[in-house]
């Protein structure tokens, strides 16, 4: 059986779909047929790829207008009858056909605190946690980095908005480090103003798109908004800590 | 930061290269929001048709003022405005409408639905300009957890209203004390109602927060690591909870209007 594939081509400076045909047997994913396709017919098709596996998060690119894995979408889930269209993140720069300058993300990572531990527990500079606290954070380690989210959150990808907002990912990484048992660094502060917490409208489109289905919108990032309006918006909390700083 | 120049910038409502039927959900959710809505607010306003026996319709509970026997402090106040249209709906129906309105699950649903903010995912916008709930005035949905603490006094003055459900007054008797145990279909309809309110009230991200969530170290609190476990399980439910006690204390009310104006009967089980 065949399928047709449009995949865009091109460049920061343009770009169109292209329309290839190639065979297809049962159990391929996107990224076997691009393979084919770039083996048979397109030999300079760019498209970042690695494990295979669904881990290492390189082929992330929208199939059929949805930000997906390519190597974890089968094609038996595509509706082969039209032309499967493949096209790069909308949410980077291009570099060419399917494949993003995501390294605004890194640059972003490195401006979010670091983990900061309180100091050991034990004379060995080891540190005891139970498993019933760090349950929590350990969602959020799962994160495998494709951007999918990043790509897919309509506060990067329309309004562009990538100076004022880290996006779902690094809301993801900031709950990691802010949840975590051991850390003692605050980041609240950070988290409203540098990394705009306030402009995520909880359309919950970042959970969609996640292939490791980390709960992104009720598990990191309302449980942050929600102490971020600790901090800012609950005037009896306010009330509170100025009486307990007196009673200090 | 270094301008971010990207692929595909395409503006304007509706543009997407998704194929499925990407309109259809915040469709559905725009009508069923907009039923509810219209309803709520024509049977709030209608002040009549709201108790049938012992039931006392959700929209009107408390019944702080009011001319049925379900009222806390007797008939109309005599401070209300004689220029403004009187229920007793109207005194109550704003603090849960609040809480549903600044819930983090309807605010997603019906900025998509209603705004656009987007219609789905990666599907366009109408507008340029975003300011999303980071200044005024979506920035007062942070006033979520204070309609959760009301919303959870509701609760209680529900679930005292199914307890009042289940004594009944013979016909013709004027006696309060003569009421004798009964179970009609309206004192498992007020029943189902607190169950579902339960679940969505309870599952609320706010409170989940409030009981623990804003801890990084629960071990040290067996009680809050329980209730933050239980009040997370019903989170994850928490867009069907909220669909579900919508629909249902819509349904209460039209049940016991229906009951009250006749159109139906009221069956007792016990």
């Amino acid at each position: 059986m065949k399928a047709d594939f449009q995949i865009w081509r091109g460049n920061a400076s343009g770009g169109k779909f292209e329309t290839y045909s190639t065979e297809i047997a049962e159990g391929m994913v996107v990224l076997d047929a691009v393979h084919q396709i770039q083996a048979a017919h397109a030999n300079d098709l760019a498209v970042r790829w690695n494990c295979k596996a669904g881990k290492c998060g390189s082929c992330s690119a929208e199939i059929n207008g949805i930000p997906k894995l390519m190597c974890m979408t089968r094609l038996s889930e595509l509706p082969l009858n039209k032309p499967v269209l493949l096209q790069p993140m909308k949410a980077f720069p291009l570099i060419k056909d399917l494949v993003t300058d995501v390294s605004w993300n890194f640059t972003v990572k490195k401006k979010i605190k670091k983990f900061k531990p309180r100091p050991p527990d034990a004379q060995d500079g080891t540190w005891r946690m139970l498993q019933q606290d760090i349950d929590r954070v350990q969602e959020f380690r799962k994160c495998i980095e494709c951007f999918l989210c990043q790509d897919v959150c309509h506060v990067l990808r329309e309004h562009q908005l990538h100076a004022a907002f880290i996006g779902p990912r690094f809301l993801v990484h900031v709950a990691a480090l802010e949840m975590h048992p051991l850390d003692i660094e605050d980041r609240v502060e950070e988290l409203k103003k540098a990394n705009g917490i306030g402009y995520c409208n909880i359309t919950k489109c970042c959970t969609t798109v996640c292939p490791e289905d980390i709960t992104i919108t009720d598990n990191a990032i309302i449980p942050l908004k929600e102490r971020v309006a600790d901090r800012f918006y609950d005037p009896l909390k306010k009330l509170f800590r100025i009486f307990r700083s007196i009673n200090k | 930061m270094a301008e971010i120049r990207l692929t595909d910038i395409r503006r304007g409502l509706g543009h997407t290269n998704r194929k499925d039927a990407w309109w259809a959900r915040p469709l559905l959710i725009f009508i069923c929001l907009t039923i509810f809505l219209i309803y709520v607010t024509w049977a709030a306003f209608q002040g009549n048709h709201y108790t049938f026996g012992p039931y006392l319709s959700p929209l009107y509970s408390p019944e702080l003022f009011g001319d049925s026997t379900h009222s806390w402090f007797g008939a109309k106040p005599g401070w209300w405005p004689g220029q403004l249209h009187w229920s007793p709906a109207l005194l109550v129906l704003w603090a849960p409408g609040i809480f549903r309105l600044t819930c983090y699950y309807y605010r997603g649903a019906y900025y998509k639905s209603f705004w656009a903010d987007p219609p789905a995912c990666t599907v366009t916008e109408p507008r340029k300009k975003y300011l999303g709930e980071n200044s005024f005035p979506l920035i007062i949905q942070n006033i979520h957890r204070y309609f959760l603490y009301l919303a959870l006094f509701f609760l209680l003055f529900l679930s005292y209203d199914v307890w009042k459900a289940l004594w009944f007054m013979p016909p013709g008797a004027t006696d309060t004390d003569e009421r004798s145990f009964g179970i009609g279909i309206g004192t498992l309809v007020l029943a189902i109602n607190v169950v579902l309110l339960g679940g969505y009230t309870l599952g609320c991200h706010s409170l989940r927060h409030l009981v623990g969530g804003f801890m990084d170290r629960l071990s040290g609190a067996p009680i809050r690591g329980r209730a933050y476990q239980c009040v997370s399980c019903l989170n994850r439910r928490h867009m069907l909870w909220a669909w579900m006690s919508l629909f249902w204390v819509m349904f209460s009310d039209i049940y016991i209007r229906l009951c009250s104006m006749g159109v139906w009967n009221d069956f007792r089980i016990l």
